[in-house]
């Protein structure tokens, strides 16, 4: 069932007296951060710390046949300088594979490269000095001596027999392929009235967080234990594989994530020179910092997207879609990356595709090669914007061929509200979706029809406005399914204990983590709402592998819907265990008695019976005035995984309007709109800005952001003034609005909203650009859309 | 990214900030509003030897008018150019420009003379120097050297400042009270480096331009002065007169190809800016193709 925002009804354990579910609160972080007082990784300095400089290959693909670093060693403030081949001897290699992606394989990748480098910006070298200044001087000195090697760098010819293998033990450069054929999609493309085809180009392009990653790797080696200050969005799975690799028990390694200035995805993942400098750390018995510069973010933080897919949609006359058909290929870099592997973007692609519509018809393959570029993997909303785009591009371009309204084809098609539960032509199933009530409601907010008229009459007066519809699935709430199933020791559940001090305070400790989305605001109110406290009485702790429960952090728009439930049960339970303790004390029944403005109280009348201070001083200071028998237990954990669906899919819709300036190629975003649906909603406030930070993102990819590589493999805009992030001076006012269809699978009801706004953007900025150019006879399908691409498009150059 | 190992010396004066730099030359740098300079010293992009901060010399603050010179000095900062009523009124197009320098951030330490002496191509107050016809003065062991922005730009970060010299300021014309100015530039976002910029200066009697002076920038190793301004001054600006001038100006032009545009686009682009000027300048909205309303 779909409902309104202001619907509560159903969630009583939600809906209590002086609830904070549904209501724009402020963070209780912001203070601390506000006033400087966050501690991020680079603020950390501890006795004896030295700082690590990482050399890194100035080629794409390199034989290394000598180092010598002896000049180097002699500088002043240098502890050490370590190559390869010295780290290996205490850190093992990795392989980036997982064994549900069937046939996706990769090759052994070190902490430093060891004999060859396979792209520019792999570290071949770590300089070990009293001062990152010192460091970088160093580096100056140290002469690496490389015979160069055929680079791959053309995904297109990656796989011709011509080309070299990269990897030679792996036989091709092919890392992955995957096919899906549903349906009869030959015979009813032949049976179409229209069949129309295009090739969508999405440049390679990163999540630039404004934290560079960042590590402080700290082992004892009397307690024999590593200490990890990293920002991260998954301490476990960082402490498994440290540990994994260092040859330790996961006992031995501790993760500490503090404060973190955006992840995005980029700090998700097992980076080599984060391995690295666990291992220094071990090697030199003393503490190690890294902390990336912004050329090394650009050249070694994951890549993005860079995807050719050539599709295909069948059309009838009436508006109805009959197929889908797909190629999509790929190039991921050198090595795929560890432990997530770098297939899934692609693997994602296949699966979302078509998959807000009702047409059961689909084939797609995907291919996903080797290159020697830097490595690529998920980034905020992984595949979905290369579906979304693909797939509503060919919708548009399906309606233009048989002369039908955007929006009047997606009514047409779209997976209708009531038809829950259904599968997707992919086979993913869907509990519920609204795309309906989404449009709708989209429709309403734009004023679609005076937006038709107003670019009608501008377009008179030579001013090319576009209208661009995007409708979308997000995958959310990720079970097992994601990577468990594939061997990787990444948890998908969670886990929340909470607890009640001895004056009367909540003490919560979650194993979500916090990058700056909310995620301790968001538990402080789940746990606030349903104990009866008010939030400034609850401390929530995350980020300590030594202090939370054991689970997955922050990722696949993850941490509400399940560490929020994971929160929403321990609370319930430590509910329960004070309403026992106080139904002893007060001599009446724990049905009768309720917590209300952190007082116990009667569920009859609201008196207070009891402050939960007060209870709480006799559980811990007097239990010998507890009657025989009752042991209290306050605190309570509970741990929360989906069980009955793989994943918990949203569904939204976006809209942009926006003018291309004919003459110069350039485009201005006027204004953009998003209904999503991300089920319960906790905090108003943070889910727009969630929404808003992705369709930014979004927005980045559609206009500006380009890794630009040269035919060798030279990244060439690796700094902020070449590399074009999104600026809030090119940014329309973003519109949010929203369905609300709770998951049953939980009783919180909550999915993910992290990656809704990115999934869409782009794919609605194409079609208003598009659609602007109209009149002029003329289908863009690359991004970022440039002015050298628009005016190229056009003629004009 | 941190710089190699300088010597630095915080100059007491513009008499002490030129003894320093006769001693170490082109070993040395002058540190001003430091927005380009610390960038480059990060990136080890450049290691200078030496440091010379003028950054508190009040010497070479300040806007003066006097008689019909306008004189800033070279530390004014971009913040100061743009707050300043003298620029307003006497050089409006400077203030113009300013306003597309980079950002807030940068405006607030960046300066005037700073961005002349690096002479980037693509910057914005070399073209406005250029347009407006300055003076840039300098002082060196000889004394003083008064030079025209025209002949000032030499190049890709060259001027013909030698490293012995300290620019101090630049004298500009006052404006005249019928002049009118036109200032765009295309770049990706604001505050970017240009693609195309164009500073222009004219005067217009009766519909004709008199006077017309166009500073482009972004289009060549220095800002051009188009001598297509010439078609247009003392005639009747038809379509065909603009498309006459459009063409010289396409050949006057050698503009570079980068990641933003290739040397066609900044043509076609320049000739796009020339017609918006024109255009505007002589309220002539016929003169136009497709201007966006917004």
């Amino acid at each position: 069932m779909t409902r309104t925002p202001e619907d509560r009804a159903a969630f009583s354990v939600l809906d209590r007296p002086n609830s904070y579910i549904g209501k724009t609160v402020p963070r209780p972080n912001l203070d601390r951060l506000m006033q400087g007082r966050g501690l991020y990784v680079s603020d950390i300095e501890l006795p004896r710390m030295a700082h690590v400089v990482f050399l890194r290959s100035p080629h794409a693909h390199a034989k290394i046949t000598g180092i010598d670093a002896a000049a180097a060693k002699r500088m002043p403030g240098i502890i050490a300088v370590v190559t390869g081949q010295e780290i290996a001897a205490v850190i093992t290699p990795w392989v980036g594979v997982l064994s549900h992606l069937k046939g996706l394989k990769s090759a052994p990748q070190s902490a430093i490269a060891v004999d060859r480098v396979c792209w520019q910006g792999e570290a071949v070298a770590a300089i070990i000095a009293t001062s990152r200044a010192a460091a970088e001087d160093a580096a100056e000195h140290i002469s690496v001596a490389y015979e160069e090697l055929d680079a791959v760098t053309d995904m297109q010819t990656a796989l011709d027999p011509t080309t070299s293998v990269i990897h030679p033990a792996l036989g091709d450069n092919l890392a992955f392929e995957r096919n899906h054929d549903a349906g009869t999609v030959d015979a009813v493309l032949a049976a179409s009235d229209e069949v129309v085809e295009a090739e969508f180009i999405f440049g390679r392009h990163t999540g630039v967080t404004l934290e560079p990653r960042s590590v402080v790797a700290d082992w004892n080696a009397a307690e024999a234990r590593l200490t990890i200050y990293q920002g991260t969005q998954a301490p476990h799975m960082v402490q498994n594989i440290a540990a994994l690799h260092l040859g330790l028990q996961e006992s031995q390694v501790r993760v500490v994530c503090k404060d973190v200035g955006g992840s995005f995805g980029i700090k998700v993942h097992i980076y080599a020179d984060e391995m690295a400098t666990y291992a220094l750390s071990k090697l030199l018995r003393r503490p190690v910092k890294f902390v990336a510069d912004r050329v090394e973010s650009f050249n070694t933080d994951i890549h993005a997207r860079d995807h050719r897919c050539k599709g295909k949609i069948g059309v009838k006359c009436d508006g109805t879609i009959t197929a889908f058909e797909i190629d999509d290929l790929t190039g991921i870099g050198p090595y795929s990356m560890y432990p997530r592997t770098s297939a899934i973007e692609a693997n994602q692609v296949v699966n979302l595709v078509g998959g807000p519509y009702v047409t059961k018809n689909y084939r797609a393959r995907a291919r996903v090669v080797f290159q020697n570029k830097n490595v690529m993997c998920q980034y905020r909303a992984v595949g979905h914007p290369i579906a979304c785009s693909v797939t509503e591009g060919l919708v548009d371009l399906a309606a233009m061929k048989i002369g039908m309204d955007p929006v009047e084809i997606r009514r047409r098609n779209l997976i209708a509200d009531d038809a829950y539960p259904c599968a997707s032509p992919s086979g993913l199933r869907f509990e519920q979706l609204s795309h309906h009530a989404a449009l709708a409601k989209l429709i309403k907010m734009m004023d679609y029809d005076a937006l038709r008229a107003e670019q009608a009459m501008l377009r008179a007066r030579n001013i090319h406005c576009g209208i661009g519809i995007a409708s979308f699935i997000e995958v959310t709430n990720p079970s097992a399914a994601f990577y468990g199933v594939g061997g990787a020791k990444i948890s998908s559940q969670d886990g929340v204990a909470v607890r009640l001090d001895a004056q009367g305070a909540v003490v919560c400790q979650t194993s979500i983590t916090e990058q700056g989305q909310g995620s301790e605001s968001l538990t402080a109110q789940i746990v606030g709402s349903v104990l009866g406290v008010s939030m400034d009485r609850v401390r929530v702790i995350l980020g300590d592998t030594d202090n939370t429960p054991y689970g997955g952090g922050t990722w696949a728009s993850r941490g509400a819907g399940i560490g929020g439930e994971a929160a929403l049960q321990a609370t319930k339970e430590l509910r329960k265990n004070i309403l026992d303790v106080a139904a002893a004390i007060l001599q009446s029944s724990p049905g009768d008695l309720d917590i209300v403005s952190n007082s116990v109280v009667n569920v009859s009348d609201g008196a207070p019976r009891i402050e939960l201070s007060e209870l709480a001083r006799i559980v811990y200071f007097r239990p010998d005035t507890l009657p025989p028998g009752i042991q209290a237990e306050l605190m309570a954990t509970r741990h929360f995984v989906p069980r009955e669906y793989p994943f918990a899919f949203t569904n939204g819709v976006q809209a942009s309007w926006l003018e291309v300036d004919t003459d110069t190629g350039f485009v201005k975003l006027l204004k953009h709109w998003v209904v999503e649906d991300c089920g319960t909603i906790i905090n108003p406030q943070l889910v727009d800005e969630q929404i808003r930070g992705g369709v930014v993102q979004g927005l980045g990819a559609a206009l500006f952001e380009k890794c630009i590589y040269d035919e060798r493999g030279q990244l060439t805009n690796a700094n902020l003034a070449d590399y074009l992030v999104p600026m809030s001076g090119e940014m329309p006012d973003i519109d949010v609005g929203h369905v609300v269809s709770p998951t049953l699978e939980s009783e919180l009801g909550a999915k993910g909203a992290g990656e809704a706004g990115t999934a869409g953007a782009a794919a609605a900025v194409t079609n208003a650009v598009n659609d602007a150019l109209r009149p002029f006879g003329t289908i863009i399908t690359e991004i970022p859309l440039t002015p050298q691409i628009i005016l190229t498009a056009l003629g004009r150059i | 990214m941190k710089a190699s190992a300088f010597a630095y010396a915080r100059a007491t004066s513009v008499v002490n900030a030129l003894e320093l730099l006769a001693v170490y030359g082109d070993k040395a740098k002058v540190l001003s509003g430091g927005q380009s300079l610390m960038p480059a010293m990060n990136l080890r992009l450049i290691s200078p030897e030496f440091i010379v901060d003028i950054g508190e010399l009040a010497e070479l603050r300040g806007i003066v008018v006097k008689g019909d010179v306008l004189t800033v000095r070279a530390l004014t900062r971009h913040v100061d150019v743009l707050r300043s009523p003298e620029i307003a009124t006497h050089a409006p197009l400077l203030k113009d420009a300013t306003s597309h320098v980079a950002h807030p951030a940068i405006r607030n330490r960046g300066t005037l003379g700073g961005s002349l002496a690096h002479a980037d191509p693509a910057s914005e107050l070399p073209a406005c120097m250029v347009a407006l016809g300055a003076t840039v003065i300098v002082c060196g062991p000889r004394g003083e050297r008064r030079i025209p922005a025209q002949e000032f730009f030499t190049g890709i970060y060259e001027t013909a400042l030698s490293p012995q010299e300290l620019l101090v300021a630049v004298e500009l014309p006052v404006a005249r009270k019928d002049s009118t100015h036109f200032f765009h530039e295309f770049a990706r976002r604001h505050g970017d480096y240009a693609i195309v910029g164009l500073a222009a200066q004219s005067t217009i009697v009766g519909g004709q331009f008199t006077d017309l002076r166009l500073g482009f920038f972004a289009v060549g190793d220095r800002p051009l002065l188009a001598g297509a301004a010439g078609k247009l001054v003392n005639v009747a600006v038809t379509p065909e007169v603009l498309a006459k001038a459009s063409a010289i100006l396409g050949e006057e032009l050698d503009p570079q190809g980068d990641q933003q545009a290739t040397p066609a686009m900044r043509r076609h682009l320049a000739k796009v800016l020339l017609q918006r000027c024109v255009s505007r300048l002589l309220c002539r909205p016929d003169l136009q193709s497709g201007e966006p309303a917004r």
